[in-house]
C-alpha cells in the first residue's frame, strides 16, 4: 500500500476505533488522546512493515494499550492500587459506522467555539493530526494542540454521555453538525492566505465527512442539500482561478473547465432532494449552484429561477447577505437600477454595513448603469475592506478597468 | 481570524508610572498571555527595544543608508503585538480590552485582522 492509501484508511478507520474505545471506556477525552497516538505510530510503522491483516484491529489494540497504560499512570499519580481489573480490551471487529455519526455530534458540541468545533472535529472524525490541521489553518501546532485540549475539556465538563440526542435536539444538534462541515468546506474553498494547497485538501475533507453523514441520514434533506452544494461548488474550482492566482467571476469562469463528474453528482442528488418534504437553506444553495450548472455559458443562465430561489431563501431564512445575492439575480432580470434599489433596502443592516460584498455588488451595478465615477469608487472602497489579497486584486482590477 | 493587536506606547507615559504600576502591568500581560495560550488563541507575542535603539534603513542608488532612531518622529512608537487566532472580530476586541495597557491614558492598543501570513507559521 503506497502512504496516500495508508492515510486514506486510518482517516477511515480512526472514528471507527474511537467510537468502540469509547463506547467500552466512556472518557472521550482519554480515548481520543490514545486514538491519535495509535494513528500516529501506525502512519510510521505501515508504510516501512507493511499494514497488518486486521489494520483496525491493531488500531483498537495500540489505542487500547496507550489508554490503560495512561489510566494506570493517572491512577498511580493518585497513589491507587490494583488497576488492572477490566480494563484489557480484545480487538474486535463489529462494524460501527453510526460511532462517526455520534462522534461528530460530540465533537460539535453546542458549547464549543466554532474553531474549536472544527479542530476537533477533524481530529477526532477526520483522523488528522494535530500538526495537519495546524498547518491547513496557518496556526502554531501548539495553538491548535490548546484548542483542541481545551475543547476536550469542555465536552468533559458539560457531562456529554456517548450517544445520539433524540428528537428535536437531534435536528437542532444536526444544524450544529452542518454548519461545522460547511465551515470545513469553506476554509478550504477561500483559500485567502499561505499555503493554497492545504486547504484545497480541507474542502476534499468536508466532502468526505459529509458523504459520510449523507450515507448515515440519506433521508435528511439537508444533508444531502449540503453535499449537493459542496459538489457543485467543488466543481469550479479549476474555473475559478488564473493559473497566476487571479480570482474569474462565475459570469467569466471557462465552464469546460468545470468537473462535470461532480456537477452530475450534484444535481442528482438536489433533484432527489427538493423532492423531499421539507426545504431547508442548503437545498436552496444547492438549487442556485445546479441552476448555474445548467448554463451552458452565463448568458443562458435562468436568472428568474435563480431570483426566484433567493426569494424563497430570503423567506425561510433571512439574511442580509441573501438579499444581497438576490439583488444581482434581480438585476440581470429587471435591470440594474432595480437591484440597486434592492440594495438601498440593505444600508441600514449593521451586519453589512461597509462589508466588501455589499460595495463591490453596489460597484457591479453602478458599472452596468454606466456610472463609471460611482462603480470607481465603491470598487476602490471594496478592496480596501476585504481581507482577501485575491479579492482586493480582483477588486483593484475592476477599478481600474471602469476608470480606464 | 487572525489578528494583531499592537501596543502603541509613550516612553514619557509609561516612565511616569510608579513601580507598582508597572509591575501590573507586567502582571497583566503575563495573566494574558497565559490565558491565550490555554484557550488555543495565541500564536505569537513579541515586545520590542526601546524606540531609540532602531536603525532605519534605506538604499538610494544601490548602496543602503542606515540612520539611527526610529522611522516616525512621534510621541508613541510600536512597543509589541500580539499575533492571535480567534473567532470573530468582537472576540478579538473583547481579548484586546484584557490588555492592561487599554486601561492607561496615552498608551494605544489597536486591532486589524489579518490579510496573508506565511512562515514560521506553518511550523
Amino acid at each position: 500500500m503506497t502512504a496516500p492509501v495508508i492515510e486514506g484508511l486510518l482517516r477511515e478507520l480512526t472514528p471507527q476505533v474511537l467510537g468502540a474505545l469509547v463506547r467500552r471506556h466512556g472518557q472521550f477525552e482519554g480515548c481520543e488522546d490514545a486514538v491519535q497516538e495509535a494513528v500516529l505510530a501506525a502512519a510510521v510503522q505501515w508504510p516501512a512493515e507493511g499494514v497488518p491483516d486486521n489494520p483496525r484491529g491493531w488500531l483498537s489494540t495500540v489505542a487500547s494499550r496507550r489508554l490503560i497504560d495512561q489510566m494506570r499512570s493517572d491512577h498511580a499519580r493518585r497513589e491507587r492500587e490494583s488497576v488492572t481489573a477490566a480494563v484489557e480490551v480484545l480487538p474486535q471487529d463489529v462494524p460501527d459506522t453510526d460511532d462517526t455519526l455520534v462522534l461528530l455530534f460530540l465533537c460539535c458540541h453546542p458549547t464549543l467555539t466554532a474553531a474549536s468545533q472544527v479542530a476537533l472535529t477533524l481530529r477526532a472524525v477526520g483522523g488528522l493530526t494535530t500538526a495537519e490541521i495546524a498547518r491547513a489553518f496557518l496556526v502554531p501546532e501548539a495553538t491548535m494542540a490548546a484548542r483542541i485540549s481545551r475543547a476536550k475539556q469542555r465536552i468533559k465538563a458539560a457531562g456529554s454521555s456517548f450517544g445520539l440526542p433524540d428528537g428535536a435536539e437531534l435536528q437542532e444538534r444536526l444544524l450544529v453538525v452542518l454548519h461545522v462541515l460547511y465551515l470545513i468546506f469553506n476554509e478550504g474553498y477561500t483559500a485567502s492566505s499561505g499555503s493554497e494547497l492545504h486547504r484545497a485538501d480541507l474542502a476534499k475533507e468536508a466532502i468526505r465527512l459529509t458523504r459520510m453523514v449523507h450515507a448515515q441520514l440519506p433521508g435528511d434533506g439537508e444533508v444531502t442539500g449540503l453535499l449537493a452544494l459542496m459538489l457543485l461548488t467543488h466543481a469550479r474550482r479549476e474555473a475559478r482561478t488564473t493559473p497566476a492566482g487571479d480570482l474569474v467571476p462565475l459570469d467569466e469562469q471557462d465552464r469546460t473547465k468545470w468537473d462535470r463528474g461532480l456537477v452530475d453528482e450534484g444535481v442528482e442528488l438536489i433533484k432527489a432532494a427538493l423532492a423531499g418534504p421539507a426545504l431547508g437553506p442548503y437545498q436552496l444553495q444547492a438549487a442556485i449552484a445546479a441552476t448555474h450548472a445548467d448554463a451552458a455559458t452565463a448568458a443562458e443562465t435562468d436568472w428568474p429561477q435563480v431570483h426566484a430561489l433567493y426569494l424563497i431563501l430570503e423567506r425561510i431564512a433571512p439574511n442580509p447577505m441573501v438579499t444581497l445575492n438576490r439583488a444581482i439575480a434581480l438585476a440581470e432580470i429587471e435591470g440594474p437600477e432595480a437591484g440597486l434599489a434592492l440594495l438601498s433596502t440593505l444600508d441600514g443592516d449593521e451586519r453589512l454595513a461597509g462589508h466588501h460584498r455589499l460595495l463591490s455588488v453596489r460597484a457591479h451595478l453602478l458599472e452596468k448603469t454606466g456610472d463609471r465615477a460611482g462603480a470607481y469608487e465603491h470598487y476602490r472602497r471594496a478592496a480596501k475592506a476585504t481581507a482577501s489579497m485575491a479579492e482586493q486584486r480582483y477588486l483593484e482590477s475592476r477599478a481600474s478597468r471602469v476608470r480606464a | 481570524m487572525k489578528f494583531l493587536i499592537s501596543m502603541h506606547i509613550n516612553p514619557a507615559v509609561l516612565d511616569a508610572l510608579t513601580d507598582q504600576e508597572k509591575a501590573a502591568i507586567g502582571d497583566g500581560h503575563g495573566r494574558f498571555i497565559e490565558a491565550l495560550k490555554q484557550s488555543g488563541e495565541l500564536i505569537t507575542t513579541l515586545a520590542l527595544v526601546d524606540p531609540s535603539q532602531a536603525a532605519v534603513v534605506s538604499v538610494r542608488k544601490g548602496q543602503p543608508v542606515v540612520t539611527d532612531g526610529p522611522f516616525l518622529e512621534a510621541k508613541e512608537y510600536l512597543g509589541g503585538f500580539y499575533l492571535i487566532d480567534c473567532e470573530s472580530k468582537e472576540r478579538a476586541i473583547e481579548l484586546a480590552a484584557q490588555i492592561p495597557d487599554t486601561a492607561i491614558e496615552g498608551l494605544g492598543v489597536e486591532v486589524r485582522q489579518v490579510m496573508f501570513a506565511d512562515g514560521q507559521l506553518e511550523a
